[in-house]
This record gives structure tokens, C-alpha cells and sequence, in this order.
């Protein structure tokens, strides 16, 4: 000690202690700081299947190396380039049935899966192998029953709520296209959703919304789902509109019924 | 059924007379034998007016029973309304959930919204008080807009009765807000971006804007105040102007009389239907448990206003479907149709034009429309007589356009209003869907009128037709020299009467424009308008059959059709048309019981007209 106490004049001492700090901070970020996430351990031969399958379904739109294609309509593309996506975007695109689209329109809609899910996690692989991205979550990413539904419900009406509506109902959006209905849709792929920010989309990665709050979000969903609809007939939980729709249809269309009725009847 | 009719004087006066033909008992001792209702009477002296109130004759229709429907959801809101108070706390204080709803437990909100998932989740029975609350509030407005409906295209706003339009309107008006105010005060996310939406409209108004919201939100949005001042609005102040001039509004018909349909025995100068006690009042009462009772079923098997759902207010936060109840629709479309580019700035000072034309100068021009339209048309038939019978809506083609046309207006903006639901729901653009509405406010009133006016046109056609040549049988007739002809089936005099009972009309012809002088006269300009606008009413209007008509199809009948039939059938009796129009031709079906002493006039002529 002592001998460091007599050294801590040394014109040396503050360029020590200088690299020292940024070095602590350093790790100390690389540590806290949100990760991209890294595509799981594949083997090759996932990778050669998925490029297979890949150059079979999608490439008519994506290219042959998935570097994306222009329709030579403008600035149009068949399909946006995949480095980067990762294996989440491809689950998430493949696992609800977007893709492969089957007809360009302005937003690919949910349909139904036409792969197995190891074909599709071949393409994921194929596809993380061309640069680094989101990766599939992990079950307990997306473990309702971890998450705080109350919590997960303040997150959904700050950041979600405008566009799919504050029961996840869905909404409408510029032109055609729309933010869908958020019920029934799988755990995994509401994480994945934001964490690849499909079609019109922004992505909410790790910074914006860590993953233990996207399992709150999704605890949330998964409640809103399960509780039953406590003033009965919930009308599509669209809101006011349909609830006005409905008294002057409906709930006009019997008074009116009745006053005919008791018109007719006479002393 | 009860006929009243009292001759001489005004028409409204004659109606009026008969409300005091109530005798006072004669003696104490005959009051006594009331008991109770006697020893109220002794200090009250209120049987005079209960006899009048219970004697008094109302018609019958199911259409008059469109206000009963507003009258009833008014009433059902106030008794529900009351119970609400028992709970909620109209307080914009912080707290921290604890209730029984676990996804929202441990979340900060205010005491308001707390209060009111109290009310859904722990107190018993409160989410049907709720749910009533507001489908009774919703179906209240419903309610009174056909019941203006009603009176709108049947006439019955006519003199006497425009002050009690005037007053409809004003109701109307105080409705909406009434319902604005409800809706804002549970603090959920929309009612929060309701009354943010509300503090913007306040903004647009040029110069006062902000001092003008800051006043009413005793400082910047959100602030502690608004949701205590909303709550006094809205328990008491608008409700009790609702109810003062609801009073008023029912007593005004009293006064007036109800209007009636035409028909047989049915005149300008009595009223044609049953007695308050007991049948009118045994349906009326009888109605308002039926309301109460769909209402209350609605309620029971569908949510409305989930405010559990929506969550508590941040000004943060917007949902998509954020939308107001639909009464405040149209105002909320017509933001939504208003192109942005009306937003400009003078002297460095910013005119929201986009928003102030929707927000703040269409409602109050609605309803300024609304109100001023029997002057108007007052004004452009110069008609000054008393009205106590309906017309029906296809005898006066261009109100009833006139009045289609603003019902597509009003829709166009209340749809409007719902652009993002339509789009998700039919998959369309919104974009597209806001174009159209933008087009279909121009287009489509217009077409409305047009539309609506032929139809009208071509049913008073048919309805000459038909008194000129009765029912068409579709039976052809071969006569003993081999003639052809159809055989028309006799029309009775009673159906007869409801096709050629009303006015004939003709646009107004511009008198001298100039004086005995030869000077311009001041007046001339505007009554060029109005002979322009009462020849946009009436210039091709279709006119009633007349008895001289009716003699003369009848003479023609005879050789053209009507010959080999006679053998057939009896020969049609045109007796009855003879004589004044002004006179129906009968009186009320089976049972009419006629009130002694009444039955002059109307009566007496139809009678005589009657075989
Ligand atoms: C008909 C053309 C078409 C086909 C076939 C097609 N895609 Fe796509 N794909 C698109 C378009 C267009 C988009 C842009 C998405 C949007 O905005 O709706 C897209 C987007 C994607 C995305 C999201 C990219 C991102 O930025 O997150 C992924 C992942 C994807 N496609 C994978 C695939 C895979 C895997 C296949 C084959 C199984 C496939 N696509 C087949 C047209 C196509
Ligand atoms: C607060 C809502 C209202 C209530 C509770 C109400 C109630 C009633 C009731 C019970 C009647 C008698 C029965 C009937 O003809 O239906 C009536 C008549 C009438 N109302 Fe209303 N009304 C309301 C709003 C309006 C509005 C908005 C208007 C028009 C702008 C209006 C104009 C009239 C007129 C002119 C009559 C006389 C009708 C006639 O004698 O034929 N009312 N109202």
C-alpha cells in the first residue's frame, strides 16, 4: 500500500486511472446494455435446408439470396431484403401464415401456416445465418404466467393501444392498412411482433421495452382473452360506435315494435 | 273512443273551451263523499285541474308514442342517475386501486374512476345501474330525435305549435351536452380524451381560445377541477333545466291539444281518441314499463361503456376507437371530413379553421337551423292559420325532402365519425372511405331531396288516381256487345277521405312591385324571395281531388267503364264528396261515443254525410 501511496503522484497515475474508469464502465454497459440477440446454435445442414426451402417459396419475391427484389414499378418492392431480420421475423411471418404472401396487396394478412414448424425454423436459420438478428424467444419469454397483467396493461395503453385498441381489438390505419386483432394470437408471436416490428409495425426492441415487460403485455392479452365479459355481449369492444349502432337498430327497432303493438290495441 | 268538439272562435280557442266544462261538485256534502281525494281537494283544490288532466282526450298513434320513449329514458336516467350519486366520487384525487378487479389492481388512478369500478365490481347490482344509466341515456336521445322525426315530416310544428318545437330543440341541444357531461366523468381513457378533444374545440375559438379553457378547467388541462364541475353540470344543473322544460313542453300539449292524424271524423276543430283515465293512461303507464323492461334486458345482456377495459386516464395513452357516444357523432365526423388546409395563420396568430367549423360552429348550427325551421316555412307559405290536423309527410313533398336531405347530412357526419370502424371492419382504405364521405356530404342530401320529393310526388299521383278510379281489380269484364273493360272496386268513403282531405296549395305570385306611385317598393326584394322560395315548395305541387273531379270521372266512368259493371254490381253513391272538403265524411269506426252537446260542425255534417 505504501508503496502505491507514494506512486499516486506519478505523472503516469492519472492516465492509469482514466483507462481503468472507461474500462469498468465498458463492461459495466456491455453487461446492462440491451444485446442483439444472437440466432441459437444451428447446424449447418438447418441452414442448407432452409435456403432450400427458402429458394423454393420465397425467393420470388425476397431474390435467391433473400436480397430483396424491386418490381421495377416505381420503387415497389416484391419483397424487402432479409439480412438482419432474424429467425424471430421469420417465425413470426411464417408461424401466423403471412407469409408466403400469396398475392402482393398492401399488407399481408394472417392465413393459415403452411409449414411445419422445423421447416420453419430451417428458413430461420437460414436467414439468421445471413447476418445477425432477434432470435426466436425462449418459453419462459413468454410465460403468461410470469408476467403482471395489470402492469403489462399500462405498457398496452401507453404504447399499444392506439393502434390496436385498448382491448386489442384491432384498428384501422392509413390506407388500407390496419393493426390487427391481437386475440388469439400465440405468446411467442406477440413477442416476436415486437421485437421485429412486422409490416407498418415499429419495432419496440429491449430498450424500449424490456423482455419482462413484453411478458407483462403478453399476460395482459392472454387476461383480457380469459376474463369474461362482465356487462355481457361485449359488441366486438369496438367502442361507442357500435354501441350506437346497436340502440338505434336494435334497441329502437323493438320500442318502435311495442308502440305498434300497443297502437293496435284498442280500449 | 271520445270525440271533443267545441265550436266558435279561433280554432285553438274552440279546442280550448271545452277544458273548462268541468262542473264543480255542488255541495260539501257531494266533496265529502271523495274521502280522501275530497280532503285533499278541500285544501288543495286541486280536483279542478286533475279532472281536466284526466278528462282531457288523447289520439292514438303509434307514432305518438316516439316522445313517450324520450319521456320514459329520461325518467329511467334520473332514477338511475340518483342511485349512481349513493357511490360515486366525483374527485380527480390520486388513489391506488384495490378492488376486486385484479388487472388493474395496484395502479394509480383517480378517485372518480376508482369510485366507478367500485360501482361495476363490488357493489351489488351497480354494473345494471350503470348499464341502464346509459343505454337509457343512449336510447333517450334516440328517443326524442324520431319523436322530432315525427313531428318534423307530419306538420305538427305548425301554428300553435312552434314555441313547443323551439323548446323540443332546446332540449335537444341541452341532451347532448347532458350526455357529454355523463360520459366524461368516470375518468377511463376515453372519457379523458373526450374532454381533451373538448379542451382543443375550446382552443380553436379564435382570441378567447385559451383564456376560454383555462376558465373552464380553472387552469391547464388536466387539472383538479373539471371532473367536480362536470359532476354538478350533469347531476344537477342540466337535469333540472331538462326537467322544468320537459313540464313545460307536456304542458303546452295539454294546452294545445295533441295534433291527429286525418280521417274520418278527425277535424281541424276536435280531438278524435281516448280519455287520459283510464285507456290512455292504462297504455301510457303500460308503455313505460315496457321501455323500462327493454332497456333493462339490453342492459342486462349487453355491455356498454366497459371502463374497465378502456383503463384509467393518462394523457399519454389514446386508443384506436376512441370515439364519443353517437349523439356527439356528428360533430366528431365532421372533424374528421374537414380538410386540414383550413388551418392558417394571420398576423402571426394561428386559425384552426379545420377544427373550429366542426367543433364550435356546427353544433350550435344545427340546432339554430333546427329550431327557426317552422318560422321558416311559415315565412315562405304565409300561412297564418291554426293546425290541429297532421299532414302526411307525402302531401307536402318538399318538406319531407327537405327534411330527408338534412337526415343524409346529419348521417354522413355521424358515419363519418366511425371511418376507422368501417375500414377494419370491411377491410377498406380510410383514406378512401373519408373521400367518399367528403363526396356524400355534397352529393348525396341533394339526391335525398330529389329522391324523396318524386317519391312523395308519385304517391299523391297514385292517390288521385285511386280516389278518381277506385281499386283497380284486375278483373276484366267482357260486355254483351264484346266489349272489354276492367272492373274497379269501390272505394269506401272512409278511405276515400284520408286520400283527398287536405288543402290544395299553390306557390305564391308576386304582388306589384311598385306602388300606386310607381316607387320601387322597400319590401319588393323580399318578397321576390319569398315568391321564389314558395315556388321551390309548391310549383309542382300535386293538389287533392275535388268534388267537381271526382262528378266528372264519375260521369266519364259510365261509358267508358263503368256501364256493363252497373248490372253487376251497385252503383257507386258520390252523395257523400258533395258539399264542403272541409268536412269529413264520418264519424270514428265501431263504437265512437260522441260527448252530448258536441256535435255540431265536423260531427253534424258528417252524420249528414254519413248513409
Ligand atoms: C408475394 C411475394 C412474397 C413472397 C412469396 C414471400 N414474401 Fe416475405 N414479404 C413480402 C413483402 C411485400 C414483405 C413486406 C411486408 C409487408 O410490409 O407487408 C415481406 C416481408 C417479409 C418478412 C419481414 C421482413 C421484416 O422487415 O421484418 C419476412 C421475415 C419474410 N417476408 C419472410 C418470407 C419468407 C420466409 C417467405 C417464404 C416462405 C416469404 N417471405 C415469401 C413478399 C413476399
Ligand atoms: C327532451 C326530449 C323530449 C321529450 C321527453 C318530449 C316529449 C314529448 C311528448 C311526451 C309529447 C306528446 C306525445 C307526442 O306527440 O309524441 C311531445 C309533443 C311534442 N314535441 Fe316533444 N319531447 C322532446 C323533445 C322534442 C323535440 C327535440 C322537439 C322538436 C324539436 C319536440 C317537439 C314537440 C312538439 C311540436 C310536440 C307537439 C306534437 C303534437 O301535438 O303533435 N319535442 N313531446
Amino acid at each position: 500500500m505504501k508503496a502505491l501511496a507514494a506512486r499516486r503522484r506519478h505523472p503516469a497515475a492519472i492516465a492509469i486511472l482514466l483507462m481503468l474508469g472507461l474500462l469498468v464502465t465498458g463492461f459495466a454497459y456491455a453487461a446492462v446494455a440491451p444485446q442483439p440477440a444472437q440466432a441459437e446454435a444451428s447446424t449447418a445442414q438447418d441452414v442448407a435446408a432452409g435456403k432450400q426451402l427458402f429458394q423454393a417459396n420465397c425467393a420470388s419475391c425476397h431474390g435467391v439470396n433473400a436480397e430483396g427484389r424491386a418490381t421495377g414499378n416505381d420503387d415497389k418492392v416484391a419483397g424487402p431484403a432479409l439480412a438482419g431480420v432474424g429467425a424471430a421475423a421469420v417465425d413470426f411471418q411464417m408461424g401466423t401464415g403471412r407469409m408466403p404472401m400469396r398475392a402482393p396487396t398492401v399488407q399481408a394478412p394472417r392465413g393459415e401456416v403452411q409449414f411445419t414448424q422445423e421447416q420453419i425454423d430451417q428458413v430461420g436459420a437460414y436467414v439468421a445465418s445471413l447476418a445477425p438478428g432477434p432470435a426466436v424467444p425462449s418459453e419462459e419469454d413468454v410465460d403468461a404466467s410470469q408476467g403482471d397483467p395489470a402492469k403489462g396493461g399500462e405498457l398496452f395503453r401507453v404504447n399499444c393501444a392506439m393502434c390496436h385498441n385498448f382491448a386489442g381489438s384491432g384498428g384501422a390505419l392509413t390506407r388500407g392498412k390496419y393493426a390487427p386483432s391481437l386475440m388469439d394470437v400465440e405468446p411467442k408471436h406477440i413477442y416476436e411482433a415486437m421485437d421485429t416490428g412486422p409490416q407498418s409495425m415499429p419495432v419496440f426492441n429491449d430498450g424500449n421495452i424490456a423482455p419482462e415487460e413484453k411478458r407483462d403485455i403478453i399476460a395482459f392479452l392472454k387476461a383480457v382473452e380469459e376474463t369474461p365479459n362482465q356487462g355481457g355481449h361485449a359488441l366486438g369492444a369496438l367502442g361507442p360506435v357500435t354501441e350506437g349502432w346497436f340502440a338505434w337498430f336494435f334497441g329502437l327497432g323493438i320500442l318502435i315494435a311495442a308502440a305498434v303493438w300497443l297502437g293496435q290495441k284498442s280500449a | 273512443m271520445s270525440t271533443e268538439t267545441v265550436p266558435a272562435g279561433r280554432p285553438a280557442d274552440r279546442l280550448r273551451d271545452g277544458d273548462q266544462s268541468v262542473a264543480p261538485a255542488s255541495s260539501a256534502a257531494a266533496r265529502k263523499a271523495g274521502g280522501f281525494a275530497g280532503w285533499i281537494d278541500d285544501r288543495t283544490s286541486g280536483a279542478k285541474g286533475v279532472n281536466y288532466l284526466l278528462r282531457k282526450v288523447f289520439p292514438d298513434h303509434w307514432s305518438f308514442m316516439l316522445g313517450e320513449i324520450a319521456m320514459y329514458s329520461l325518467i329511467i336516467c334520473l332514477i338511475t342517475g340518483a342511485l349512481l350519486t349513493l357511490w360515486f366520487v366525483p374527485s380527480a384525487g390520486h388513489t391506488v386501486y384495490d378492488g376486486s378487479f385484479v388487472p388493474l389492481r395496484g395502479q394509480m388512478m383517480s378517485e372518480a374512476y376508482a369510485s366507478t369500478l367500485n360501482i361495476s365490481f363490488d357493489v351489488r347490482g351497480g354494473l345494471i345501474i350503470r348499464q341502464i344509466h346509459h343505454w337509457a341515456a343512449l336510447m333517450f336521445i334516440v328517443g326524442l330525435t324520431v319523436h322530432m322525426f315525427r313531428v318534423f315530416f307530419t306538420g305538427a310544428f305548425r301554428k300553435p305549435r312552434e314555441l313547443n318545437w323551439v323548446l323540443g330543440t332546446v332540449m335537444a341541444l341541452l341532451a347532448i351536452i347532458e350526455g357529454f357531461a355523463g360520459y366524461s366523468l368516470p375518468d377511463d381513457l376515453l372519457s379523458g380524451t373526450g374532454i381533451r378533444a373538448m379542451e382543443g374545440f375550446v382552443q380553436t375559438a379564435p382570441v378567447i381560445g385559451s383564456y376560454l379553457a383555462y376558465a373552464i378547467f380553472g387552469g391547464p388541462f388536466p387539472g383538479q377541477m373539471i371532473i367536480p364541475r362536470l359532476y354538478s353540470a350533469h347531476v344537477l344543473l342540466i337535469p333540472a333545466i331538462l326537467v322544468g322544460l320537459f313540464i313545460v313542453h307536456v304542458t303546452m300539449v295539454a294546452v294545445n291539444k295533441h295534433t291527429q292524424y286525418p280521417g274520418p271524423g278527425k277535424t281541424n276543430d276536435n280531438v278524435v281518441g281516448y280519455r287520459v283515465m283510464p285507456v290512455y293512461a292504462a297504455k301510457a303507464g303500460g308503455f313505460f314499463f315496457i321501455v323500462f323492461g327493454v332497456i333493462a334486458l339490453i342492459s342486462a345482456l349487453f355491455t356498454i361503456n366497459p371502463i374497465w377495459a378502456y383503463g384509467p386516464y393518462d394523457p399519454s395513452p389514446v386508443t384506436a376507437g376512441s370515439q364519443p357516444d353517437w349523439y356527439m357523432g356528428f360533430a366528431d365526423g365532421a372533424l374528421r371530413l374537414l380538410p386540414g388546409w383550413l388551418e392558417f395563420e394571420i398576423l402571426g396568430f394561428t386559425l384552426s379553421l379545420n377544427i373550429a367549423l366542426g367543433a364550435l360552429v356546427l353544433l350550435p348550427l344545427v340546432y339554430t337551423l333546427l329550431g327557426v325551421y317552422p318560422f321558416f316555412e311559415r315565412w315562405v307559405t304565409g300561412d297564418n292559420r291554426e293546425h290541429h290536423l297532421l299532414e302526411r309527410p307525402r302531401n307536402n313533398p318538399t318538406r319531407t325532402g327537405i327534411g330527408m336531405a338534412a337526415i343524409v347530412a346529419y348521417s354522413v357526419f355521424m358515419f363519418a365519425a366511425g371511418n376507422d370502424i368501417i375500414a377494419i371492419k370491411l377491410g377498406m382504405s380510410i383514406n378512401d372511405i373519408t373521400r367518399a364521405f367528403q363526396i356524400g356530404l355534397f352529393v348525396l342530401p341533394p339526391l335525398a331531396f330529389w329522391v324523396t320529393k318524386r317519391i312523395c310526388l308519385s304517391l299523391q299521383r297514385h292517390d288521385r288516381d285511386l280516389a278518381l278510379h277506385q281499386r283497380e281489380s284486375g278483373r276484366i269484364i267482357r260486355g254483351a256487345e264484346g266489349s272489354f273493360h276492367e272492373r274497379h272496386d269501390a272505394l269506401s268513403e272512409y278511405d276515400r277521405w284520408i286520400l283527398v282531405q287536405h288543402d290544395p296549395v299553390a306557390p305564391l305570385e308576386l304582388t306589384a312591385e311598385v306602388d300606386e306611385n310607381g316607387v320601387a317598393r322597400p319590401a319588393a326584394r323580399k318578397d321576390r324571395l319569398r315568391a321564389k322560395l314558395s315556388h321551390f315548395y309548391f310549383k309542382d305541387a300535386v293538389n287533392p281531388v275535388t268534388p267537381a273531379e271526382l262528378a266528372a270521372a264519375h260521369h266519364d266512368g259510365h261509358h267508358a267503364e263503368a256501364l256493363d259493371a252497373e248490372a253487376l254490381e251497385a252503383p257507386f253513391d258520390y252523395e257523400g264528396i258533395e258539399g264542403d272538403q272541409d268536412h269529413a265524411p264520418g264519424v270514428g269506426g265501431d263504437g265512437a261515443d260522441t260527448e252530448a252537446g258536441a256535435s255540431e260542425q265536423g260531427i253534424g255534417s258528417a252524420s249528414r254525410l254519413r248513409e
